[in-house]
């Protein structure tokens, strides 16, 4: 859920936004944000299944060191979702244990 | 300092009125005045500098226990929105009719508003009695620390030190 | 090769208290940072500082850092972002890579100020979703604001279990419980009494056993424990949670001090493994310096302290500053760290610098033990 509105931080601006995919489904992220935050704003609780016992994830960090919340992003797995911004007509996938390279450079 | 208020930051009634920044009944009865609830020696002094008369004395070394000249103390109410601990009140006993009005400063939305009628707590978040909002403050300069000041039965003026919170619906996600 | 005569290792209060001091004095300064925004921790920090008045107390840690960075931009400083240092190679020669190339940057000093991680606490039920750490939390609603839940348990009644705590309440949460498992709390007790107020309850002496639920959190088991830390029979009660933060200590992240060959110290109260560093933030390798959270956990303010320390010494050393001058700039900012560091709530800040301070001077008597002749500067 968004924090629209903050004792502190004020009043959020939501009118610069993108559109990316999670799994098919469009969804609207606001410019400059991270992929995670997105799922965040959208309630999603889960950003890949463990290879072995097929576990759900999350995030646990947030800073980019712990790799728990990677997603398969425009092709290309195990991209931090906390470290990274959305982009227009990014394509994000929940990924199933450490990702197939269907896409970018190897 | 005593164990209460550093092992689980509630100050018994004793710790207060023997720190140097607790006035004095009888100058409450005067009127407004700051009650400085700081009984942990930490660097810290900003009551000191936003006082504009000179009421709060912290000095060198900058731990030490803010004291409170409650004779200068004008019960404007700026130390209020200044104390980052959030750790200074007012309290007012001026009142003949039964109310005390008590100030605190309170950084939450939706911030109360002027007449409404409030459950009051104490320092451990127990609703103690209701009361209602006289008014409340939110200038600049007070850096989004807002000071709200509700009337309460005189006989809680020294309970209580905030209002219930009211969970703020942030709205669809 | 690119070339700087200052290169800091970090963007945060104390790099960018650093570079502003460097540039200040004259010297080329170039900042690196693998994050895309500059500030390090301090945009998190929305709260009023303490400390001196005189010195950014009473301003919100984002209002400090936004200041920080127009200092540091004014001053001709040049920020790298997205940019990961990942190797440090003898004679100062950095690591980086930026925009998918790797590169080796040469700087005449290096000043470290790449502040510290958090720490895991493991139970049964760790792994689930919802699981995090308080400063996670505190990215999420304060810079991304966003909120991943709705009732939240804290472990950890330090400052940073304490605050995050409000601030999770400020963003719309509820806080179940903080947990500690000490009998006392860890933190300031006025940030205590900021929760307590909104009727949080404190559990001293209570650890958490177990997080469960499917596919997420969805309740968490807490334990009394003795005065041996140990869990207390029969005493396991479940309370309903869809989110458990950690704020159980910060370790130093100092791998680029490792990998540089510095001398460390082990010294738990300053969160484990630290770089040895003398008065002038040097370490034991000559032109490298550290500051801030990377020489033992502390605050936002210390950090911007040691920053400058690193900073002056840093141009000192480069001949933009007489010694004198330095001499005295360095003075005024170690008062001010003394000051930072007094009270009985900080005593043990206090015997962690004693302890590094015991532990530079031996590596000074050693090297003079071993050669009179020699300075530090033949070492590593």
């Amino acid at each position: 859920m968004r924090i629209v509105d903050h004792p502190i931080l004020g009043k959020l601006a939501q009118d610069r936004t993108v559109t990316i995919t999670v799994d098919g489904r469009a969804l609207e992220a606001i410019r400059g944000e991270t992929i995670l935050a997105t799922l965040l704003a959208h309630g999603i609780r889960k950003c890949r299944t463990t290879e072995k016992h097929h576990e759900p994830r999350w995030f646990f960090c947030g800073i980019g060191r712990c790799t728990d919340c990677v997603m398969t992003v425009d092709g290309v797995p195990n991209v931090r979702t906390c470290v990274t911004m959305v982009r227009q007509g990014m394509v994000v996938e929940t990924q199933t244990g450490l990702g197939e390279d269907g896409g970018g450079e190897s | 300092m005593t164990k209460s208020f550093s092992t689980t930051g509630i100050a018994a009634q004793g710790e207060l009125r023997g720190s140097p920044g607790y006035p004095t009944e009888a100058r409450m009865q005067k009127g407004a005045v700051a009650v400085i609830e700081c009984l942990q020696e930490i660097p810290c002094d900003p009551c000191e500098a936003a006082c504009p008369v000179g009421a709060i004395t912290v000095g060198q070394p900058i731990t030490n226990l803010p004291v409170l000249d409650e004779s200068k103390c004008t019960g404007c109410g700026l130390c209020l929105a200044a104390c980052p601990g959030q750790a200074i009140f007012l309290v007012d006993l001026a009142s003949t009719d039964g109310e005390a009005i008590v100030a605190f400063p309170y950084e939450f939305l939706p911030l109360p508003t002027k007449g409404t009628p409030v459950e009051a707590v104490n320092r451990e978040g127990a609703v103690v009695t209701s009361g209602w909002v006289v008014r409340v403050l939110n200038p600049r300069k007070y850096d989004r620390t807002a000071v709200v000041y509700v009337a309460v039965p005189r006989e809680h003026a020294h309970e209580v030190r905030s209002i219930k919170r009211e969970r703020f619906q942030q709205g669809a996600g | 090769m690119t070339r700087f005569q200052v290169l800091v290792v970090g963007a945060g209060p104390a790099g960018l208290a650093a570079a502003i001091e460097a540039a200040t004095a004259g010297a080329t300064v170039m900042v690196i940072d693998e994050n895309s925004a500059p500030g390090g921790q301090l945009f998190k920090q929305i709260h009023k500082f303490f400390g001196s008045s005189a010195h950014y107390a009473g301003i919100r840690g984002l209002d400090i850092g936004r200041k920080m960075l127009d200092e540091a931009q004014s001053c001709g400083v040049e920020i790298w972002l997205d940019s990961t240092v990942w190797g440090l190679f003898p004679d100062n020669h950095v690591a980086v890579i930026r925009d998918e190339c790797s590169m080796l940057i040469e700087a005449e000093k290096v000043i470290l100020a790449t502040g510290a991680y958090e720490n895991a606490l493991s139970f049964p039920g760790w792994t689930l979703p919802g699981v995090i750490t308080a400063g996670s939390l505190q990215t999420m609603m304060n810079v991304q604001r966003v909120l991943p839940a709705k009732r939240m348990l804290m472990v950890g009644a330090g400052n940073i279990g304490l605050i995050v705590s409000y601030q999770a309440m400020q963003a719309g949460m509820d806080v179940l419980a903080v947990i500690e498992a000490r009998d006392r709390i860890g933190g300031y007790a006025v940030h205590a009494a900021k929760i307590r107020r909104y009727g949080v309850p404190i559990l001293t002496s209570h650890t958490i056993s177990e997080a469960h639920g499917a596919e997420r959190v969805e309740s968490a088991t807490l334990v009394h424990l003795d005065d041996r830390f140990l869990p207390i029979e029969h005493t396991e009660r479940r309370i309903d949670v869809d989110m458990i933060c950690l704020a159980v200590g910060l370790t130093p992240m100092a791998e680029l001090a490792w990998m540089a060959g510095c001398q460390f110290a082990y010294v738990p109260e300053a969160g484990g493994h630290v770089p040895i560093h003398d008065e002038n933030m040097e370490t034991t390798v000559p032109g490298l310096y550290v500051a801030g959270d990377i020489t033992g956990i502390e605050e936002a303010n210390t950090a911007i302290d040691e920053g400058r320390l690193a900073g002056i010494a840093a141009a000192e050393a480069l001949g933009y500053c007489s010694q004198d001058e330095a001499s005295g700039r360095k003075a005024l900012v170690c008062e001010r760290l003394d000051e930072l560091r007094l009270g009985e709530v900080n005593r043990t800040r206090r015997t962690v610098q004693r302890i590094l301070q015991a532990q530079s001077s031996g590596v000074q008597q050693e090297l003079s033990d071993v050669s009179p002749q020699r300075g530090r500067s033949q070492i590593g």
